[in-house]
Order: C-alpha cells, then sequence, then structure tokens
C-alpha cells in the first residue's frame, strides 16, 4: 500500500489499473479528460496491459465497450456532461444486454449555458437507464469504487453496469493523500471476469437480440432483479474490501450522527465534507443534528434512508441537481422511501452548487437553521428569498 | 489548518508548487492531510491566476477555495495589490517574488526573479517561492519538499527544482 498525493481523476486511473480491464475507450472531455490521459500512458509504459481504443465520439466510446464486453472482456469508459448524454442511447442498451462494463462520470453541469463545472444533472438524469450510479465522496472511495465497482457489475446475480460518479474538479482536479493497494492485494480482492453471456464460438449464442411483447417483460423483469441483487453483493464486496484492505464502506449510505439527530441533511458526493464538518462544529453547539449520504443512487437504498431519519423532525436534502416543474430528483427518491415506510416527517429541498456554484460553510448553517423551521418548500440556493 | 493561497500567472507553475506543498507536507506520514487545488477552469498562458494548498492534521472535508490565508505567495508582483491584505488571516504573511521594497512587516520580498536566472537563465520563480515559504513558515521540513519534487516530477526537471527550493529558503533565512 502506497500513500500517494493524487487528483481525484489519477487516483481512479490507478484504481482502474489495478482492475486490469482488458478493453478502454477513451474520448476525452473536461473535465474527464485527465482519467484516459493516465490511463493511455500506463498502457504506453505497459504497467497495464490493455486495448486502449480511441473513438470518435462518446456514442461509439460506449458501443466499443459493449463490443468487448459481449466477447467476455472487462471494459472500461468514461465521459461527462454532453457526452454523457450523447451516449445516452447507449446506456439502457449496455444495461439491457446485461453487460458489467464500468465508466467513470465526472459531474458536470449541461449546457445551455455553456459552463464546464461541477453539478450532478447529467448522471441524475440517466437514473432510469438501467445503470447502478454510485458517488464518490473522496479521491480514496473513488479508487476503491473503481475496484468494488467490477466485483459488483460482475457478480452473476447482478451483471449490471456500473457508473461512478466524481464531482467535476472538486475531486476531479483536488490533488488529496489516497492509499494505493498493491496488485497483489487488488488481485486477491477482484476475481477475473468470467460470463457465459458471452460471443464463443465453442459455445455459440445469441446476444443482442430482439424480443416481441412476450418476452420482452420477463426481460425488464429480470434486469430489475439484477439491479435489486446489486444491495446485498455490495455488502458481500465491501466486507470483503475490508478484510483485505482495512478499510470499511456503509453500504448504499453513510449516516454520519444520525442516530439521536433531531434534523438530518441528505445530500450525496463531495459537499458530504464539507456538512460532516458543519454537523461536528453544530453538534459542538447543542444542536442535534446529523448527516446523510447517499453513496447509491442505484440501487436506491429506500430501507436505510428511513431508518436513518426514522425518529427526526425535519430533514432536507441538498442537491446539484433539479427536475425542472417539479423539486431536485433526490428529494422525490427521498419523499417515496419515507412514504412506503410510512413516515411522516416534514422535508423541504435545497438545490445548489448548479454550475459550480460554492456552497459554503454558512450555506450549510443556513440550511439546518431554515430545516428547524420546517420549510416544506424547493429552495434555490443563494437566490433571492427561496428562490422563487 | 494551514491555508495558503498561490498568484501568479499561468504558465509560471503556482498550481505546481501548491501541489508540492501538498505532497511534501503528506510525506510526514500517518495524521497528515492535504488539499491542492488551482481556480478551476480554462487555464491560458500568462493570466492572473490562483491556487490553493489546506494542510491538516485530520481529513479536510472543505474543498471550497480558501477566503482568507496564513500565507499569500506571488510569484509575480503586478498581480500584488493592496487587495492582497484582505486575504490574511490575523498574523498570516505575504511572500513576494520582487525587486521592489515593500515596507510592510507583513511582506516578504524575495527577488526570486534574479535568484531564478542565477540558477538556471530562466525566469521561472514557483519552487524558489516554494523553498521561500518552507523556511517562513516551518510547515514542512526542505528534506520533504525535494521528496516530493523526486515523488512527482519527471526526473530531469528534480535536481535543479530541488536546488531552486534550497536557494529560496536561504533567501529568506537570517
Amino acid at each position: 500500500m502506497a500513500r500517494l498525493f493524487l487528483s481525484g481523476n489519477e487516483a481512479f486511473a490507478y484504481g482502474i489499473r489495478l482492475a486490469r480491464p482488458q478493453v478502454i475507450s477513451a474520448y476525452p472531455i473536461t473535465p474527464q479528460t485527465v482519467v484516459v490521459e493516465r490511463l493511455s500512458e500506463m498502457v504506453e509504459d505497459g504497467s497495464l496491459q490493455s486495448e486502449f481504443i480511441h473513438v470518435e465520439s462518446e456514442h461509439s466510446a460506449l458501443s466499443c465497450a459493449m463490443g468487448a464486453s459481449a466477447v467476455g472482456a472487462r471494459a472500461f469508459t468514461a465521459t461527462s456532461s454532453q457526452g454523457l448524454l450523447y451516449m445516452a442511447e447507449c446506456l439502457p442498451y449496455a444495461a439491457g444486454g446485461r453487460w458489467p462494463i464500468v465508466m467513470m462520470n465526472a459531474n458536470r453541469s449541461l449546457a445551455l449555458p455553456w459552463n464546464i463545472y461541477g453539478d450532478q444533472r447529467d448522471a441524475l438524469s440517466q437514473l432510469d437507464s438501467g445503470w447502478i450510479q454510485a458517488y464518490a465522496e473522496d479521491a480514496q472511495e473513488a479508487l476503491d469504487l473503481a475496484l468494488m465497482s467490477y466485483y459488483v457489475a460482475e457478480h452473476r446475480d447482478v451483471s449490471t453496469p456500473f457508473m461512478v460518479n466524481l464531482d467535476g474538479f472538486v475531486l476531479t482536479h483536488t490533488y488529496e493523500v489516497v492509499e494505493v493497494p498493491t496488485a497483489e492485494q487488488a488481485d486477491a480482492f477482484l476475481p477475473k471476469y468470467e460470463t457465459e453471456n458471452k460471443l464463443d464460438l465453442e459455445h455459440p449464442r445469441v446476444l443482442g437480440f430482439t424480443a416481441g411483447p412476450e418476452y420482452y417483460m420477463s426481460f425488464k423483469y429480470r434486469e430489475h432483479i439484477g439491479m435489486m441483487n446489486a444491495r446485498s453483493v455490495v455488502a458481500e464486496a465491501e466486507d470483503r474490501f475490508a478484510e483485505l484492505f482495512g478499510r470499511r464502506y456503509t453500504g448504499l449510505t453513510d449516516a454520519y450522527r444520525c442516530e439521536d439527530a433531531d434534523y438530518v441533511l441528505i445530500t450525496l458526493g463531495s459537499i458530504a465534507g464539507l456538512v460532516r464538518e458543519t454537523v461536528d462544529r453544530l453538534r459542538a453547539s447543542g444542536q442535534r443534528v446529523g448527516m446523510l449520504r447517499l453513496r447509491y443512487m442505484r440501487p436506491f437504498p429506500n430501507e436505510e434512508v428511513a431508518a436513518a431519519v426514522a425518529h427526526a423532525k425535519a430533514v432536507a436534502v441538498l442537491e446539484k441537481s433539479i427536475s425542472f416543474g417539479n423539486e431536485g430528483p433526490v428529494y422525490t427518491n427521498v419523499n417515496s422511501a419515507l412514504h412506503k415506510a410510512r413516515l411522516d416527517i416534514p422535508g423541504s429541498d435545497y438545490i445548489g452548487g448548479l454550475g459550480g456554484q460554492n456552497i459554503s460553510a454558512a450555506d450549510i448553517e443556513k440550511l439546518f437553521a431554515g430545516l428547524a423551521k420546517g420549510q416544506a418548500s424547493v429552495t434555490f440556493l443563494g437566490i433571492g428569498d427561496g428562490g422563487l | 489548518m494551514t491555508e495558503v493561497i498561490w498568484h501568479g500567472r499561468g504558465g509560471q507553475g503556482a498550481f505546481t508548487a501548491a501541489r508540492l506543498l501538498g505532497a511534501a507536507y503528506v510525506l510526514k506520514g500517518e495524521g497528515s492531510y492535504a488539499l491542492a487545488f488551482p481556480r478551476f477552469g480554462p487555464e491560458r498562458r500568462g493570466a492572473p491566476m490562483r491556487a490553493f494548498t489546506k494542510l491538516d492534521e485530520r481529513p479536510i472535508g472543505n474543498r471550497s477555495e480558501v477566503a482568507k490565508a496564513d500565507y499569500c505567495i506571488f510569484l509575480d508582483d503586478t498581480v500584488f495589490t493592496d487587495a492582497a491584505f484582505a486575504e490574511l488571516k490575523e498574523g498570516g504573511k505575504l511572500l513576494v517574488n520582487t525587486k521592489r521594497t515593500i515596507s510592510d512587516e507583513r511582506v516578504i520580498a524575495v527577488d526570486g526573479t534574479r535568484i531564478a536566472a542565477e540558477l538556471r537563465g530562466l525566469p521561472i520563480t514557483n519552487t524558489i517561492m516554494l523553498g521561500a515559504l518552507v523556511a517562513a513558515s516551518g510547515v514542512v521540513p526542505l528534506e520533504l519538499v525535494a521528496g516530493a519534487i523526486r515523488q512527482t516530477m519527471p526526473a530531469r526537471h528534480q535536481a535543479k527544482n530541488i536546488s531552486a527550493v534550497l536557494a529560496g529558503a536561504k533567501a529568506v533565512q537570517p
């Protein structure tokens, strides 16, 4: 294990090298570019044995990864923002083909106006595409997810592609301490990809087929079951990971000081670091507050959300996304979880950080103060009074 | 937490210095954490730019830009104005690469450009000013800065940058 000072993109590239993908299809886009640049250097210097394929678009990047996965190869690609949207046609295709591709997405805003900075509208617009979605808080978690994503995606009960999200710039371009496992450790964790879902001359089968109304539903049902199975496989992967690497992750959510919290802020991604520090500061002044970080958006942690906030007086969601004409998509998912658990807790939704807007410690404190007043509204941070 | 703001112009290596400081600090081992990042966005050679380093003994959750710093470094005095003092914490210091004399007890002036000309004949002062900062602040031992250079820079750039760090340190030592 080496303790290195790496950016999020570099840490993710180190994690992917440890996962030994046989095929990497690459098309650059800010702020993802560095991850594929580093991987190309690793292939060039021989420290990663992989077929590195330059493609002409994001649509082709994912199509190429599907082709590789369809012959039983471990495949990797990466994108961001407009690139993710350009490959959107291929996302349900890969999921329906049950190809366990891993893709890194550097979360970035969507045009117009043109903006290269971080928010999560790109990935959250694709929640229904059939991909597992995880959101890293820091570069260490990003590297660890690079390894764990293959374990989960390729598990025979799951067979589902996996999108790992890193906040653009704030994670992808920030340097921090990362512990990089050795190749031996990584090999002990991640088995080789074995599948029958491949084109094989010895065992011919048809992939990428048509299914009429009499069969299509059952394929979609099985896709749903595969995704739901990811819940227990994530737990299995994290147990093995903790045994081998000594770092423990906590499943689909990460609950911080929620046990006796009156007010819980629910969020995802790198902003959780600032919320955690704010929770500590408010706790020190006697306020009973907590944070629930959603590590996964698909499969969605319905039970975990309900359990973490069951005794709270109010909850709020802070998200870098908005579904225009309604509310943020994370808030919608959280409300559904609370409703299914028959929890009637006042909630509010804070939209912040769009297009890289800075969210300060003071903003988080104000948000906790607003929570105690029990607003049931959608508020755009920093825009007027309530934003509407 | 020690917070540093680096000012320079695109191409002068301010972000490289910010990153080297973080990398040197974490070489202290367990219980040392750092963040280093540029002001995010498209970078243009010659345009004013900023970079940030945060150093602490525990993981750093706040990834926002530094508003008030313990140290502000100016690689180029054409981007130095009186507004710089508003970026300093109480007791903070400004390190400015300049030939001018700036009479303010908060300012440490270093003629980094002259040192750079003597060392390598190029007006590149980032690692000279890094050495000056490390000597003035004592946030990290000089040998760890050399270690960070060896760890992260291509071999052909290592020796001259280590000499630059040492020369910068010497310039501010009494």
